[in-house]
């Protein structure tokens, strides 16, 4: 090969932004087409460096914004490169018209999403408002709860993106600053094992292949619009999960490291259980466990693929749990969470009688303490211990002035 | 768990300074995070940086600490921010000044009572590295009083994360390393 290899220990120290780079380096990204914004600027400048120092045989295209990055990505995808990018924020929603074009072209490109707050007010913390509002645009979600799920998740999403079954794209989440400015250790993979999971990309309907001439990005009025929509939904529906099961069984043959869909920590005889995403499934893991040394048998479930919606997996998940909170870290506006809302939906048609309450909290960056968890499975057991839902529907955590509830 | 946290200046290095102790410390087998306050700060607005560590894998991510060790590496910090906040009885303070101890807790008796070790981290840069870069002369002195490692594995161990920088300033900085060890009080 005509780039060099790098050698890694077993565990580096990375911060989420790092490890995510590295994986694009191992992944040998073809093309990466970028518009740096606060906190994912690091993976693509890292990109960048990989390249200039030959570490990679690729190409960077600097671009003016957001918009024509995701369009730059989606031109080199459909001509027939391994393509990714990041973004955040702001950035993430000027390139939410171009998100549509990929997934509707079923175009495998990886963007990892380092997830911020939206303004106004301007706020460069994480929250997951960009992750929320990404979520109807055809793209597969899957998120990150620490750098290391950065770094393995990359390497999942590029596997079931570029499957000939599959073919479409992918965001891999992490929390900005949370995670993706946290340095932990990261176990790593050798570059040949790395890039072996993933393997060669194989080009399907590729532009640059002048035997076979196709056209993307057509036209199509009310004769054949709703077929594209509704064959892209079902593939999304059926054939992702499993997809992405059979990523995370080889790869768990491969490096030791079990991903699930809906990752569920101390459920099976959990009577209360938080539901959430990003670093705070790991926080709450740790509280859970001090609940359950003070007796309130206290679980956790991580949504680890936000789309498609595990609804099955959840469903199983919180079948036998009496009192779930849904922990929503965008704000709503005018609605309840949408795990809330997805929660509800999966649980309503079944026996379970679980009693469901949302939470919207950490918007801007706010931090959730253990103290705010210990406090939400206290309460989440009096619902228990009362037999019904003791509070409103919808609180916040965390936030100063008076007390506000809905619901 | 053992936790830190460190009082900066954007641009002083204490978020390098958390990278590189955690880089360290991992090297032993011990589970590690290093994370920073900053935002959107500029280049000398004071903010915190934070290390923990843990014998088990830290899931632990709320910003809210109680630290054990409270570093504070501008002298001007311990007057213009609280860096008590949050302390425990037995927190431990290593500030930079040019001040003694005496003196520094007789201007600032947020400090009085406390557990505190003094040392001129900002001059020590300045007569080692040629610049007011105080991160890699707390982790000696820090080295010192918490007795985590030899010195001078804790130099082997620093010249592999600063192997990118010219020789030049890598010997300055061991040289950093060790006066702060060796001058703390």
């Amino acid at each position: 090969m005509a780039f060099d290899k790098m050698e890694l220990k077993d565990i580096e120290v990375w911060d989420g932004n790092f490890a995510a780079a590295q994986a694009l380096r191992q992944c040998q990204i073809d093309v990466v087409a970028a518009y740096p914004i606060t906190p994912s600027t690091p993976i693509v400048e890292g990109y960048a460096k990989f390249l200039s120092d030959n570490y990679i045989e690729g190409e960077f295209v600097m671009v003016e914004s957001e918009h024509a990055a995701m369009s730059g990505c989606i031109g080199a995808a459909a001509a027939g490169g391994r393509v990714a990018t990041a973004t955040s924020s702001q950035g993430f929603a000027l390139m939410v018209e171009t998100l549509y074009q990929a997934s509707g072209m079923r175009l495998p490109i990886v963007l990892n999403v380092v997830n911020r707050a939206l303004a106004s007010p301007l706020n460069v913390n994480g929250d997951h408002s960009d992750m929320y509002l990404g979520r109807d645009s055809g793209w597969i979600q899957i998120d990150a709860y620490c750098p290391q799920d950065a770094y393995d998740l990359n390497f999942i999403a590029f596997k079931v993106s570029e499957d000939h079954d599959i073919r479409l794209p992918a965001m891999v989440h992490q929390d900005g600053f949370m995670t993706s400015h946290t340095a932990q250790g990261v176990h790593t993979l050798s570059d040949d094992v790395a890039y072996n999971f993933v393997g060669n990309y194989k080009p399907m309907n590729d532009m640059l292949d002048f035997e076979h001439p196709v056209t993307h990005g057509v036209q199509t009025e009310e004769d054949w619009h709703f077929e594209h929509k509704a064959r892209q939904h079902n593939d999304l529906m059926t054939k992702v999960l499993p997809k992405i099961q059979e990523a995370f069984d080889d790869f768990e043959k491969l490096s030791g490291r079990k991903y699930n869909i809906v990752e569920e920590y101390d459920t099976k005889d959990a009577d209360v259980c938080v539901v959430c995403l990003g670093s705070s499934v790991e926080t709450a893991r740790e509280v859970a466990l001090e609940m359950r040394a003070k007796g309130i048998k206290a679980g956790v479930v991580g949504i680890r693929v936000i789309r498609p919606f595990p609804f099955e997996q959840v469903r199983d998940a919180l079948k036998d749990i009496k009192s779930i909170a849904a922990l929503d870290r965008s704000s709503p506006n005018g609605a309840a969470g949408m795990l809330f809302n997805e929660i509800a939906g999966a649980l309503f048609n079944t026996d379970t009688k679980a009693l469901l309450s949302g939470y919207v909290y950490g918007l801007g960056g706010r931090d959730l303490t253990k103290a705010h968890l210990v406090d939400l499975f206290k309460e989440l057991q009096a619902n228990v211990d009362a037999g019904k839902v003791t509070t409103p529907l919808q609180q916040f955590i965390g936030v100063r002035g008076p007390k506000l509830s809905y619901l | 768990m053992l936790e830190i946290r460190w009082h900066s200046r954007a641009g002083q290095g204490a978020v390098t300074g958390a990278k590189g102790l955690a880089d360290v410390i991992s090297t032993t087998g011990k589970h590690v995070q290093a994370f920073a306050f900053y935002g959107s700060a500029k280049r000398g607005a004071a903010m915190t940086a934070y290390n923990r560590v843990d014998d088990k894998v830290i899931m632990n991510h709320e910003k809210y600490m109680k630290p054990d060790f409270v570093f504070v590496i501008d002298p001007a910090l311990a007057f213009t921010t609280d860096v008590t906040i949050n302390h425990k009885d037995n927190t431990k303070y290593i500030i930079t000044t040019h001040l003694t101890k005496e003196e520094l807790v007789k201007a600032q008796p947020k400090l009085e009572g406390k557990e505190v070790y003094t040392v001129d981290c900002i001059t020590i840069a300045n007569e080692t590295i040629g610049r007011p870069i105080p991160n890699t002369p707390m982790l000696g002195a820090f080295m010192k009083v918490s007795e985590m490692y030899d010195i001078e594995f804790f130099k082997e161990s620093m010249k592999r994360i600063l192997a990118k920088l010219p020789q030049k300033i890598v010997d300055a900085n061991m040289v950093a390393i060790q006066r702060a060890y060796d001058e703390v009080k």
